[in-house]
């Protein structure tokens, strides 16, 4: 179909069709339609989201206001090695904010940002639910607990050459 | 012999998984996997130490297990009979080793009726469900009772909403069930947004038949015939499990059509949440349901009325369902004999903060704050002081050491300026600036805000910088005034749930920590050392050698002095980094 004023791939506008489809193009599964295709793309620039539009025949404005609503969804692609520290109550108590400063120091990135070469992606999340092992930090799936400030660098580097 | 081994989130992060693998691989070597059988389980609640062991039936409880200690164990207690003592849980107090989970203080006092099986099976097999008497409460309802004696039991109960509102169950189900409609629908609220409770993850997790169950009865109960979970992506442990449950409960007929040969059909699906804490409210979590932006809308008209695709829609928590196969099985007059005259039954909290187990807990409804903190708790970490304690998340507040012997249930709670909320417990200590920790809890609510109302929305945002300003020493005390003010005003004019509750840290900490925000605008200082802008580095002439370390560390200059005589900060100059005290080697630098 022509009419897209975009630049994505020819595959990839097909996979997102079918991700549309399988969810028969029904305007009330935008979510799930925005999570699999997040899985998939990694994350939801404006070009997939006016495909989506198109496809479940909705606007692009009502795609772009759910797509800004959840914090799930991102429009900017994540690192290769996502970092996120918990920013929940019970990491906060126990000294989060200081972990976040010292990634922040460390890798010269501000919450929400992406470091020019991809490696690094820099966010916060409320409570992953171990609030055993406060304050937590995930690097991707992988969890680190019970992380001091001096303990940064030491994560940082075991993603030194990877 | 069985070896439960805790699968939570919280466990399975420091390595429960390999802990598992380990156990199979020797037991298969050693030839004892017909004997001895590894379980992998939901959350024990005693997150502080886990990884979890729990050997059965002696009951034998190791803490912090690594997956090194697993030959240990199977050599020295399954062969040989002998307990591997290092391992065994340790009370503090007492200084000896408790063996017997039965006599640890954290497991005391609980009673455990939403978490019963959290623990104890395996999650991802419907027959450890079945054996504990699981979808036997199911079968009762749909042979024995009729709806409305399945509402009429759990009115009986008492059994109050868990996810905060604490509104009577029984009268939700009978509301729904009043309303005909060619589809009604049952939703379980498993978004879980206060940050620093978990244990709808955890229920979900542990014991996910317990909550499938539960809302076939709803559905039973309020001629509801489909079933939809509403679950954080957050979670992605709970969704696997809870997927593995939906279709082993389908193969063994308790799901699906004709459930029992009555006649009766009920299925359930999921759906996801997309990080978002207002979708928690019932109004915004269908219509992000829908497919659209979470945001309430006015109630009435109320779910029950008219809710997901405009059919009546009866919505509850997960631990509110937790409790429902028990109470039809025990009956509505033994859980009411539980807790207190207006709040029946327990409640489970998540335990955070500075207390020495952190962990997931379920107690009686009238137990005290002291008993939950210093006897569950095992205290405050590292000696310090306790301070305050906050319920309630974000929507709740801070109480004081003059609240700790009040009996906890809905209603103490709300009276003493917090509220039960979801069960989120954050124990504070000395360290702790109530200031900061409100400046904490309005950053949450300011970003989670949904946007739809002017007060909730544009009043956060200013109390929010009224309390920066505070913890910055800028503060007047006209600000303090203007603070509770403007608090009174978002409570009364938001619209959901959110606006109106979202001052309550504010409100909760000015009202019992007033010395402390006034310390803040009229001393320009601190008492708990948190806030940076309000401390000062300064250097005990006595104490000082002049070695000169600490000047030539200051990356701005900040310290003068000669070789070998005391010397000085300037405060207008230092930007509080802390390198000079770490440098000075004769503790002459401290803050003040
Ligand atoms: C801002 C806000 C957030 C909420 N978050 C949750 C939540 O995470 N989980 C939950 O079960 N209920 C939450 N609620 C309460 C729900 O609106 C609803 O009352 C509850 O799910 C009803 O179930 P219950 O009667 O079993 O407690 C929230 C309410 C508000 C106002
Ligand atoms: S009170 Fe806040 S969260 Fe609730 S509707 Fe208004 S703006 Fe949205
Ligand atoms: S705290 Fe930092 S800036 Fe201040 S005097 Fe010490 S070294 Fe210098």
């Amino acid at each position: 179909m022509s009419g897209y004023t975009i630049e994505l791939k020819k595959t990839d506008l097909d996979t997102l069709r079918d991700v549309c489809k399988s969810f028969n193009n029904d305007p009330g599964e935008l979510i799930n339609v925005l999570h699999k295709a997040q899985s998939i793309f990694g994350y939801l620039p404006a070009e997939i989201q006016e495909v989506v539009a198109k496809e479940l025949n909705i606007s692009v404005a009502k795609v772009y206001g759910v797509v800004t609503f959840y914090s799930f969804f991102t429009m900017k692609p994540k690192g290769k090695f996502p970092i996120s520290i918990c920013t929940g109550t019970a990491c906060y108590v126990r000294g989060a904010d200081k972990v976040l400063e010292e990634f922040k120091r460390v890798l010269k990135l501000e919450v929400g940002e992406t470091a020019q070469d991809g490696k690094f992606s820099l966010s916060c999340l409320r409570c992953v639910g171990a609030c055993g092992l406060a304050p937590v930090v995930m690097v991707g799936e992988k969890t680190y607990g019970r992380v001091s400030p001096d303990e940064v660098r030491k994560i940082i580097e075991e993603y030194d050459g990877l | 012999m069985h070896l439960l081994v805790c699968a939570g989130t919280g466990c399975r992060a420091s390595a429960g998984e390999t802990i598992i693998e380990n156990f199979k691989k020797e037991l298969e070597e050693k030839n004892l996997a017909g004997e001895v059988q590894v379980v992998p389980t939901g959350c024990f609640g005693f997150c502080e130490k886990g990884p979890i062991v729990k050997v059965m039936p002696d009951n034998t409880f190791y803490t912090q297990v690594t997956p090194d200690d697993v030959k240990e164990i199977i050599d020295e207690h399954i062969i040989k009979g002998r307990k591997v003592e290092r391992l065994l849980y340790k009370d503090p107090k007492k200084e000896e080793h408790v063996s017997d989970s039965k006599h640890m203080g954290f497991y005391k006092k609980q009673i455990r009726i939403a978490l019963r099986n959290c623990g104890f099976i395996n999650p991802e097999n419907i027959e450890e469900y079945i054996a504990r008497d699981g979808y036997s409460a199911l079968g009762k309802c749909l042979t024995e009772l009729t709806p409305g004696q399945v509402i009429d039991e759990i009115k009986k109960s008492g059994l109050r909403g868990r996810g905060g509102g604490g509104f009577p169950t029984g009268l939700k189900w009978e509301f729904c069930a009043k309303n005909d409609a060619d589809q009604k629908y049952v939703v379980c609220n498993a978004d879980e947004g206060d940050p620093g409770a978990f244990m709808d993850r955890s229920i979900l997790e542990g014991d996910p038949h317990a909550v499938l169950e539960a809302m076939a009865i709803c559905g039973y109960s309020t001629k509801a015939s489909i079933g939809l979970i509403y679950i954080r992506a957050e979670y992605p442990l709970a969704i696997e499990r809870l997927k593995t449950a939906i279709k082993q409960a389908r193969e063994y007929g308790m799901l699906g059509k004709d459930i029992f040969g009555t006649g009766f059909d009920f299925d359930i699906e999921m759906r996801y949440g997309a990080g978002a804490f207002v979708c928690g409210e019932e109004t915004a979590l269908i219509h992000s349901m829908e497919g659209e932006r979470g945001e309430p809308t006015v109630k009435p008209p109320f779910p029950a009325e008219s809710g997901y695709k405009g059919k009546p829609t009866n919505v509850n928590n997960v631990e509110t369902f937790a409790n429902i196969p028990v109470i039809i099985n025990k009956g509505a007059e033994w859980f009411a004999s539980i807790g207190t005259e207006k709040s029946k039954g327990t409640k489970v909290f998540a335990l955070a903060g500075k207390i020495n187990n952190v962990g997931l807990i379920e107690v009686p409804m009238g137990i005290t704050l002291r008993e939950v903190i210093f006897e569950i708790g095992g205290g405050i970490k590292d000696g310090k002081k306790f301070k305050a304690v906050q319920t309630g998340g974000p929507s709740g507040g801070c109480l004081t050491e003059e609240h700790l012997d009040t009996p906890i249930d809905f209603d103490t709670l709300m009276a003493a300026g917090s509220m039960m909320g979801s069960g989120g417990m954050i124990v504070m200590d000395e360290d702790d600036c109530m200031v900061s920790v409100a400046k904490f809890y309005l950053e949450f609510t300011v970003e989670e805000s949904c946007g739809k109302c002017a007060p909730c929305r544009i009043g956060n945002k200013r109390l929010h910088e009224i309390l920066g300003k505070i913890t910055k020493g800028n503060g007047t005390k006209e600000d303090l005034d203007l603070l509770v003010n403007m608090c009174n005003v978002i409570k009364d004019t938001s619209l959901c749930g959110l606006g109106q509750t979202s001052p309550n840290p504010i409100l909760s900490t000015i009202k019992n920590f007033y010395s402390e925000y006034l310390a803040h605008v009229e001393d320009k200082k601190c008492p708990a050392g948190a806030c940076k802008d309000l401390m000062q580095y300064v250097i005990e002439a006595d104490n000082c050698v002049g070695c000169t370390a600490c000047a030539r560390v200051c990356p701005v200059g900040a310290i003068s002095g000669e070789r070998k005589q005391a010397h000085i900060i300037d405060t207008a100059t230092c930007i509080k980094c802390g390198a000079c005290i770490e440098k000075c080697k004769f503790n002459a630098i401290f803050i003040k």
